[in-house]
């Protein structure tokens, strides 16, 4: 029982892909294909994301200002620009990199997920493009049309 | 089709098994010492970057510049996505373009109330989207998600008017040579940084031709620069994907 | 200048893109022209990047994106790095698709004539694709990649007839299970190391325990990815109709050139990231794979044999090819990955020969079918020396570089000892030469068939009717092959024999690969 609730983000993954894997393989209709497809995305997306989680008392990744620009002498940030100086690293406050979320799976995972828009904006045009030409978007029927010598 | 659903099922439990077989061997849920949190690469984002970009954002920091490279793949695969499309479905012949100005004459029909409504949201739809790309270095957003909601209010306006009244704003040939300048605005700025002498992508050097900036700042500028070049991409693109889908290739009608 | 030759293979394409993005709409006619320099200047910088490698003193070249460099010996960025078998496959992917481009001009114009920007575009980020995914050192910029070259393939075959349509849609469906599989693993690698540059990983994953499961599930799901996406059998059953109803321009490109580049992913990952003491010894897995390929041969061979369409044959033959290169690079010593590398070369050119051939064939003649063949030697002589070179090559005669890749992998299997896998190499040999000379009997002695003489056969009757329909492809003949179609043709077919004439010098460029990556310590 341990082993599922310590890593219960890991159970709903793989539940959630099988879901998605079972619908691109064993569905007829192209539409639920394409469903399964994007289900079967989202899991990989909810895997990664979920390694990047630091339990509690860690924030978004974004700094706060202190944080950036040292604590001392806010008016300076004004001429932040043209002050080399001030980008030096002593004034800053130190960061506890326990206390802030792992930005590397949110930046792949933003790239994971426009991918995953486009190949599915493509299969939906392919998709389309067959009904207009088969008439239907039942892999039964198109298969026994194409036997037929209608493709 | 039974045996294709039991060669699912099969191939189905086998993989799920063996991932889970796999999970034994992960850290537990949100263990901030796990190998990928605390990794030097992942501490090396968060302990310098505020140094070497001046972008609180990390998100950012690591997509626009550390990652910059594969952000400009990812723009150039929201703009094969949307080329595509068009390619698959088509852009719609001459005769249909001009069946596009005589339906938009139509557009006193549409339904009063979407459209009274689509005005009042599209503008400030488009001025949030705005906000959103212009403050992605210190909040959540960037030019995808500035893009994607300016695409949504071109989008909103082809729901509420028809079709044709969208494409009177942003025609195809339109959104494709604004895609190509998104991609063009990223890639070039790699490339001004080339001809400049560096690699490619190395945005410090910017500061010789940015007013006012250290080579700290020329990277944090030239992120916004480039998310700009990713806003134009997405935006068309987003549009080009609805009006070619809902239409089915004929650019006229709409849904 | 000089050390941005790696970049610019990857920017010409991506720039020439942008160009056609920006003009070809309006003027269709700078859309070739455009394509051309592109990919003309990318060959160059390849070449320029393969000089640079053989120069530098550790036969590696890094190109550092983004100008980080390495921090407290961590890649901080994304970074390129080429050693002799990624400068061998950039010289290999650009010249292929430089010549290509050349060829299908004709082609194109007559198939898609609607599509000119469209095409050139996709084409041209295809190849930046392949490109990218051959020098990139980091895992998931070799995703993003891999996902721009299959995007890019789906439209271009989708664009062809009403079958390409279909097939097309059931490659999006098992490239993407592919390339999801691929993410996955290469999470998994992620989630035991915390890095993505691939040589990074190898070093944190020596003090790794080798029983870790993670690192051996995320091999698996590596491995199952790139095995879809090259079509190894039973993988396989996208690609015989995606290649075959595809453009042509689009067949002759993605035929020589998808299959292999994911045969190098899968040898990049096996000998840069896991390392080949891990895959060959710890997992214990090569008797597993090389009777895999046992089987994909034989089945290839098999299924190629009871096909009478030209290109469906020379897709089952490509089925047949990826169990030779798995197979090779899975016999756990330096002949079989030598092997495996060379043929990958030599392997590319013989398809891409080969297609140029069908495509010639089949426009000219409007046949699709063996039979088109009937008497080509008086025809099509030029075509025909093309085909004869080709044809040699696969069979494995020499001088042809398909004899020395196939001496390499038989020396390789007996070394390993498993002899069902030579035997297997030996069956698909005999099954090659049954193939092409019933070819090349058929061009040689039976004259009785002029070109454009329609064959009244059931088959091609409903392929007329298919040539018929508005939206497919046109299908008008062409009375004459012309010179932008044989020429690069006979440069390809030279390219053959000139591959087996120095096939010491490549194979001694391999050979470093292999020996810098001790394939040899404790396989033997």
């Amino acid at each position: 029982m341990e082993f599922i609730v310590n890593n219960f983000n890991y159970w709903i993954y793989v539940i959630l892909m099988m879901i998605g894997l079972f619908a691109m393989i064993a569905k007829n209709n192209l539409i639920k294909k394409l469903v399964g497809m994007t289900i079967f995305q989202t899991a990989i997306i909810l895997f990664y994301v979920s390694i990047g989680v630091k339990g509690e008392g860690a924030t978004i990744p974004i700094l706060s200002y202190e944080q950036v620009h040292g604590t001392h002498h806010v008016e300076e940030a004004d001429h932040a620009g043209e002050d080399d100086s001030h980008h030096a690293q002593a004034d800053l406050p130190e960061i506890d990199a326990r206390t802030i979320t792992n930005p590397i799976p949110h930046v792949l995972m933003l790239t994971a997920i426009v991918v995953g828009v486009a190949t599915l904006g493509v299969a939906l045009a392919i998709s389309q493009r067959i009904f207009h030409f088969y008439g239907s978007l039942d892999e039964d029927v198109i298969l026994a049309k194409i036997q037929k010598g209608d493709g | 089709m039974a045996p294709m659903k039991i060669v699912a099922l099969i191939t189905v439990i086998i993989t799920g098994g063996l991932l889970l077989y796999a999970t034994g061997d992960f850290p537990a849920w949100g263990d901030p010492l796990s190998p990928a949190n605390n990794s030097a690469l992942s501490r090396h984002y968060i302990e310098q970057s505020r140094v070497e970009t001046a972008v609180p954002n990390l998100v950012t920091a690591v997509l626009a510049d550390y990652r910059g490279y594969d952000t400009m793949f990812e723009t150039v695969v929201v703009f094969v996505a949307g080329l595509a499309i068009l390619a698959v479905l088509g852009q719609g012949t001459s005769r249909e373009r001009a069946a596009i100005q005589r339906s938009a004459e139509r557009y006193q029909e549409r339904d009063m109330i979407n459209i009274m409504t689509a005005r009042l949201i599209v503008p400030v739809l488009q001025l949030f989207s705005l906000y959103v790309l212009a403050h992605g270095h210190y909040s959540p957003g960037g030019g995808f998600q500035g893009g994607v909601m300016f695409g949504a209010s071109f989008i909103l306006i082809a729901l509420a008017g028809g079709l044709p009244e969208a494409l009177s704003r942003l025609s195809i040939p339109g959104a494709l040579l604004l895609a190509g300048l998104g991609v063009l605005l990223y890639g070039g700025t790699g490339l001004v940084c080339m001809m400049l002498g560096q690699n490619f992508l190395d945005y410090h050097i910017l500061h010789r031709l940015l007013p006012a900036t250290d080579a700290v700042m020329a990277r944090y500028h030239a992120m916004l620069i480039v998310e700009i070049g990713v806003a134009f991409t997405v935006t068309a693109i987003m549009f080009i994907i609805y009006a070619a889908l809902s239409s089915r290739g004929r650019m006229t009608g709409g849904l | 200048m000089v050390e941005q030759f790696p970049i610019l293979i990857e920017l010409c394409p991506l720039f020439g893109a942008i160009l056609i993005a920006i003009l070809g709409f309006r003027m269709p006619k700078l859309c070739y022209p455009i394509t051309v320099l592109a990919m003309a200047l990318s060959c160059a910088a390849a070449i320029g990047t393969f000089m640079m490698m053989l120069a530098s003193p550790s036969g590696t070249v890094i190109y550092d994106l983004s100008g980080w460099g390495r921090v407290n010996d961590t890649a901080i960025s994304i970074e390129y790095r080429v050693d002799a078998l990624s400068a061998l496959m950039l010289v290999l992917i650009s010249s292929v698709a430089f010549l290509n481009v050349i060829y299908s001009k004709v082609r194109v114009a007559q198939e898609t004539p609607s599509k000119i920007p469209h095409f050139y575009i996709l084409y041209l980020l295809l190849v930046a694709g392949l490109e990218g995914i051959t020098i990139t050192n980091d895992a998931f910029n070799l995703y993003v990649l891999v996902e721009i070259s299959s995007l890019t393939g789906y439209a271009l075959i989708a664009i062809g007839s009403k079958r390409a349509v279909i097939s097309s849609f059931n490659y999006v469906i098992m490239g993407t299970i592919g390339a999801s599989f691929f993410l996955l693993g290469v999470g998994y690698l992620y989630i035991k190391t915390g890095t993505l540059n691939m040589s990074d990983i190898r070093s944190i994953m020596e003090a790794i325990p080798d029983d870790s499961k993670a690192i051996k599930v995320g091999f698996m799901l590596i491995m199952i990815g790139v095995w879809v996406k090259m079509a190894f059998f039973p993988l396989h059953g996208w690609l015989p109709n995606a290649y075959a109803y595809a453009p042509t321009a689009t067949g002759a490109l993605m035929a020589p050139l998808v299959t292999k580049v994911m045969i190098y992913i899968m040898i990049r990952m096996m000998l840069s990231v896991f390392g080949p003491e891990y895959v060959y010894e710890t997992l214990g897995w090569t008797d597993v794979v090389v009777t895999l390929s046992t089987i994909a041969i034989v089945a290839g061979s098999f299924f190629a044999l009871s096909r009478s369409d030209l290109r469906k044959m020379l897709t089952y033959i490509i089925v047949a090819e990826v169990g030779y290169m798995v197979g090779g690079a899975w016999l756990a010593n330096s002949q079989g990955m030598t092997g495996a590398i060379y043929h990958l070369l030599s392997d590319a050119l013989m398809t891409f020969c080969l297609f140029m051939v069908v495509g010639i064939v089949v426009s000219r003649t409007g046949d699709p079918k063996l039979t088109a063949f009937q008497g080509l030697y008086r025809k099509m002589p030029i075509t025909m020396v093309g085909f004869t070179i080709a044809a040699l090559s696969m069979i494995g005669l020499p001088p042809t570089c398909g004899f020395f890749s196939k001496w390499y992998l038989l020396r390789g299997g007996i070394e390993a000892g498993q002899y069902h896998y030579v035997g297997a190499l030996l069956f698909s040999s005999l099954v090659n030469a049954v193939l092409f000379f019933r070819l090349i009997e058929m061009a040689y002695y039976h004259g009785a068939h002029a070109h454009g003489e329609p064959i009244r056969d059931e088959d091609h009757e409903q392929y007329r009717m298919h040539g018929a329909d508005p939206d497919s492809q046109p299908k008008e003949t062409l009375a004459n092959a012309p010179w932008s179609m044989l020429g690069p043709m006979l440069v390809v077919a030279i390219g053959l024999i000139a591959l087996g004439v120095f096939n010491s010098t490549v194979t001694e460029w391999i050979g470093q690969v292999v020996a810098n990556l001790n394939v040899l310590e404790g396989a033997n």
